[in-house]
């Protein structure tokens, strides 16, 4: 029906005048750290002047003082053995699950699918509390394994409902045969259903690791030393520095991240639209 | 049997019965689903009843022990002068950016799912908001209303909005502190229910519209009468996240005016952060959390029923 | 090959029976054709022999073992599904040594067997290539070559043939038969289709609500139906049944042919048929009407080969006849095959 719409003139000005509109809204807080990161000092610190143009030249030299002399790229090397470590756990627990979910469930199954998912929507706020207690009695206080433990409970219910579509795709026949032809369940499973489900793996690794980057307040809450902080509790914390801000740095620290991960995404959205939706389809 | 035999190979017939306990479905299912039920359980279910157990209790981070105190912690929560104003914030800033954020995203959704040149792009911007980490898309904005640097003072001084050389300061004065709010939640919840409408959108057979269009029905008619109320179960479920994302968010504000000027800008989960972890006093901190969970549990409900109604479809 | 039997078989989905107490033997090397309409129990039957699914009351024997506890795996079956169900990541090679490599066959030896179960198949020219890449027919092949590689006591086939092309579906037809009469395994095999069941069986069990109404010959389904369900199911038109002293009269509608061209035959009954409809399909003439004086609601049916040439028109009262050998008795109620009693038909 939009398609339609678009047939006619008014309708394609509409569109394109539509989607210039929100594409501003949307980007450009970023269009405007973009352009920070690299401005000088004098030239962004004015306000006399159309603050778009560059009156002085670009400079990197704001994006080199981040990666040298802050704790960045400790923060982005803690994300990434967090976010690694929460898919190994994630993947090892929630892909059984699935299956489960899929193939083996009757009525009460379906319950069991629906109660996981709904621990999604427990909130951080309720739990950080008692949460950072517990991490501190089990001595994990200040350390990015804190985090790793903690994050699988709200990335396992939603991969499990990924994953459970993904695999609803996967023709049952085929571990049937599999069975008849001479293999176990679990060895049916590992040789037809595994193999045929790895984009949607793929696809929910690359979720999952993503969404270990959104976390604020667990990290903010279990962690204080900056040598275990992740980037979204290490850039408004650290580099904030007591209250000389400086924002080219930080808009960087924002922008490095902002932009691949939004690209990952734009390329993925097909198969996790596909996948949550199946995942609410009765198999 | 003719002539051709086939070459050996033998496969004899098995049978003793445990060898085969592993392929009893009602083995296999729990034992598959119950490494992921434990480990929610310890990690979520556990920790929810613990807030339960502070909220009730006199416990901070500094005691070894905890006693029961019935309600009088809730009450102390309760009394705190700022806790009627962070009640209402919360409120009001999770109903305007979502009342916004429904209307604003239908339109988008359809925008995006009509054809048109650099609409990869488009999609690629109009992602950003929800897929960047909350608290540095917050730093952006930090920035961007900066009371002394923000782009916005040039645009309001083109306008004649503010004088020459003046500036709006947005994070300072509490109407336009909570106006910044409204509109980043507004902003990073938009891609989202953009999205999830795309989906319903696409869900919708091209049929039915296309049969209005030969009955005669207009643009405006059809959408309203047929693609909106078509539409109305995939809003609900956009707006329910929405809420749901938007009441118990916390970075917003803790990292956009840090609750301010004052508390005027404070929320529930922002507020039981400062109570809990800064103050130290972890009943508080929690009761102040808990406040919000009827709220939680009703959405819930909401959705769960939406979700067992829509699997009869 | 071997002999598969069932005793007393049950399975229950929540309240209601699938399977409601069959028995079965079949015979060695037989082939077998489950026949009934959709919901019958047939699928449910051939997955519980399978092993796809446990049974809640009865037991199963292949080769007089009883394998009712044993999965799928232990019972030495071989199942080719409506879908055919390949691999789609593997091989048509791989695809047919799968079962090999289930069965722990050493890695030298599956080479060769694979190459041997291909060329009875005729599909050695295909072993290089992807499920993807291959026709409706040659999927068939490859589904059955994997089937055959490990010489299975049973085979079992779910419907087969109704992923084809109607075209495909006779020559698919032949081809199965003269397979499985080349191997001689005992096969149990699925369908809605009667024409099949008739083409393809030694022996055809009629099924319905999880019951089976008979078992015999295609001969003996046909012409000596034990109940109305066999009668109206099997045959194309169905069985044409009248009340008629309370008593219900069966004839099928090819044996139903004018007076003027029957001729005279000793036992002959004739009817005068009331004709509301008549069909010209080319090789065949279906009019359709009545009997006024017989039973005034039951629609009739007769076909009539084109080489019967009598001018039939709407309107008109024709005399029919039809072989007393030829006509058949059911209960009313039971809908069960009954004798002809005392009942003297009359011209």
């Amino acid at each position: 029906m939009a398609a339609a719409q678009a047939r006619t003139v008014r309708g394609r000005i509409a569109v394109y005048l539509l989607a210039f509109v929100f594409a501003v809204f949307c980007g450009f807080p970023f269009l405007w750290a973009a352009l920070t990161m690299f401005r000088q000092d004098s030239d962004l610190y004015v306000t006399t002047h159309n603050p778009f143009v560059f009156a002085k030249p670009a400079t990197f030299g704001h994006v080199t003082d981040l990666l040298r002399n802050t704790p960045y790229l400790t923060f982005i090397a803690n994300n990434i053995v967090i976010g690694l470590a929460t898919v190994v756990i994630t993947l090892a627990l929630s892909l059984p699950a699935a299956y489960a979910l899929a193939r083996l469930s009757g009525r009460w199954g379906e319950k069991v699918g629906i109660g996981i998912f709904v621990t999604y929507l427990v909130p951080p706020t309720l739990l950080f509390l008692p949460l950072s207690r517990l991490i501190t009695t089990i001595g994990l206080q200040d350390s990015i394994w804190s985090l790793v433990v903690v994050y699988p409970g709200f990335t396992i219910p939603l991969s499990t409902w990924l994953l459970m579509g993904f695999l609803r795709s996967i023709p049952r026949d085929i571990e049937e045969q599999a069975q008849v032809d001479g293999y176990s369940r679990i060895g049916a499973v590992v040789r037809t259903v595994f193999p045929l489900a790895l984009p949607g793996i793929f696809t929910v690794v690359v979720f999952t690791f993503t969404l270990t980057m959104q976390d604020f307040i667990y990290a903010l809450a279990f962690v204080s030393s900056s040598s275990s902080m992740t980037v979204s509790v290490g850039v408004p914390t650290v580099l904030i520095r007591g209250d000389v801000f400086y924002w080219q740095s930080l808009m960087a620290s924002a922008v490095i991240v902002a932009v691949p991960v939004a690209l990952l995404y734009n390329v993925f959205l097909g198969r996790f639209i596909r996948g949550f939706t199946m995942g609410a389809v009765k198999g | 049997m003719t002539a051709t035999d086939p070459p050996a190979g033998e496969i004899t017939l098995g049978a003793r019965r445990n060898r085969y306990l592993l392929d009893r479905e009602r083995v296999l299912g729990p034992a598959l689903m119950a490494p992921a039920i434990v480990y929610l359980l310890l990690v979520v279910a556990y920790p929810l009843v613990l807030a339960f157990v502070y909220a009730f209790s006199d416990v901070t981070t500094g005691s070894q022990s905890l006693h029961f105190t019935g309600f009088k912690t809730f009450i102390a929560a309760v009394d705190d002068p700022v806790f009627l104003t962070t009640l209402r914030n919360t409120f009001v800033i999770t109903a305007t950016s979502q009342v916004l954020v429904v209307v604003l995203s239908t339109v988008l959704a359809f925008v995006l799912t009509a054809k048109f040149r650099g609409r990869w792009f488009v999609r690629f911007l109009i992602l950003m908001p929800w897929t960047t980490p909350v608290a540095l898309s917050a730093v952006i904005w930090l920035w961007m209303l900066d009371s002394i640097f923000s782009p916005f003072d040039w645009f309001a001084q083109l306008l004649g909005v503010v004088p020459p050389g003046g500036h709006v300061v947005f994070l300072g004065q509490s109407g336009l502190a909570m106006g910044s709010v409204i509109a980043l939640q507004t902003w990073r919840i938009l891609p989202l229910a953009t999205v999830i409408l795309m989906a319903g959108l696409s869900a919708i057979p091209a049929d039915i519209s296309d049969a209005a269009e030969v009955d005669g029905a207009g643009f405006w008619r059809r959408l309203f009468g047929i693609t909106l109320p078509l539409l109305s179960p995939v809003i609900t479920v956009a707006l329910l996240f929405g809420i749901v994302f938007t009441f118990t968010d916390m970075a917003v504000v803790y990292i956009l005016t840090g609750g301010g000027p004052g508390n005027a800008t404070q929320v529930l989960s922002s507020w039981a952060f400062y109570k809990g972890i800064n103050g130290g006093n972890l009943g508080v901190g929690a009761a102040d959390a808990l406040i919000m969970f009827p709220v939680l549990l009703g959405l819930a409900a909401i959705m769960l029923r939406m979700a067992s109604r829509a699997e009869v479809s | 090959m071997a002999v598969v039997e069932t005793r007393s078989l049950r399975k229950k989905f929540g309240a209601t029976p699938a399977v409601d107490g069959i028995d079965l033997v079949t015979g060695e090397g037989e082939y077998l054709v489950l026949l009934g309409p959709s919901g019958c129990g047939k699928t449910t039957l051939l997955r519980l022999i399978a092993g796809l699914e446990q049974p809640s009351e009865g037991d199963i024997l292949i080769g007089g073992q009883v394998v009712t506890r044993l999965p799928p795996r232990a019972r030495q079956i071989a199942m080719v599904f409506q879908s055919y169900a390949l691999y789609p990541h593997k091989t048509v090679s791989a695809n047919i040594s799968f079962p090999l490599a289930a069965a722990g066959v050493p890695r030298e030896q599956r080479p060769e067997m694979v190459r041997w179960a291909a060329s009875r198949l005729g599909i050695d020219h295909l072993l290089d290539r992807r499920p993807r890449q291959l026709s409706g027919g040659e999927r068939q092949r490859v589904a059955l070559a994997r089937a055959l590689v490990r010489e299975p006591q049973v085979f079992l086939l779910d419907e087969p043939l109704s992923n084809l092309d109607a075209k495909l579906r006779s020559s698919a037809r032949d081809e199965l038969k003269e397979f499985q009469q080349r191997v001689g395994v005992t096969t149990i095999y699925v369908t809605h289709d009667q024409v099949e069941a008739m083409g393809l069986g030694d022996r055809i069990a009629v099924l319905n609500e999880g019951r089976i109404q008979q078992i015999g010959t295609p001969d003996e389904i046909y012409h000596q139906p034990a109940n109305t369900f066999v009668a109206t199911f099997v045959g194309s038109p169905p069985m044409n049944l009248l009340t008629r002293d309370g008593k219900l009269l069966g004839f099928r509608p090819e044996e139903f042919l004018p007076v003027a061209a029957a001729g005279e035959r000793p036992g002959q009954v004739t009817f005068d048929f009331a004709v509301t409809r008549v069909e010209n399909l080319g090789s065949d003439r279906y009019v359709y009407g009545h009997l006024p004086d017989v039973d005034a609601e039951a629609k009739v049916i007769a076909k009539l080969p084109s080489t019967v040439a009598t001018p039939v028109t709407v309107g008109d009262r024709v005399p029919f006849a039809v072989n007393g050998a030829d006509l058949r008795y059911f209960d009313q109620k039971s809908g069960a095959r009954a004798a002809a009693g005392n009942a003297t038909v009359t011209p």
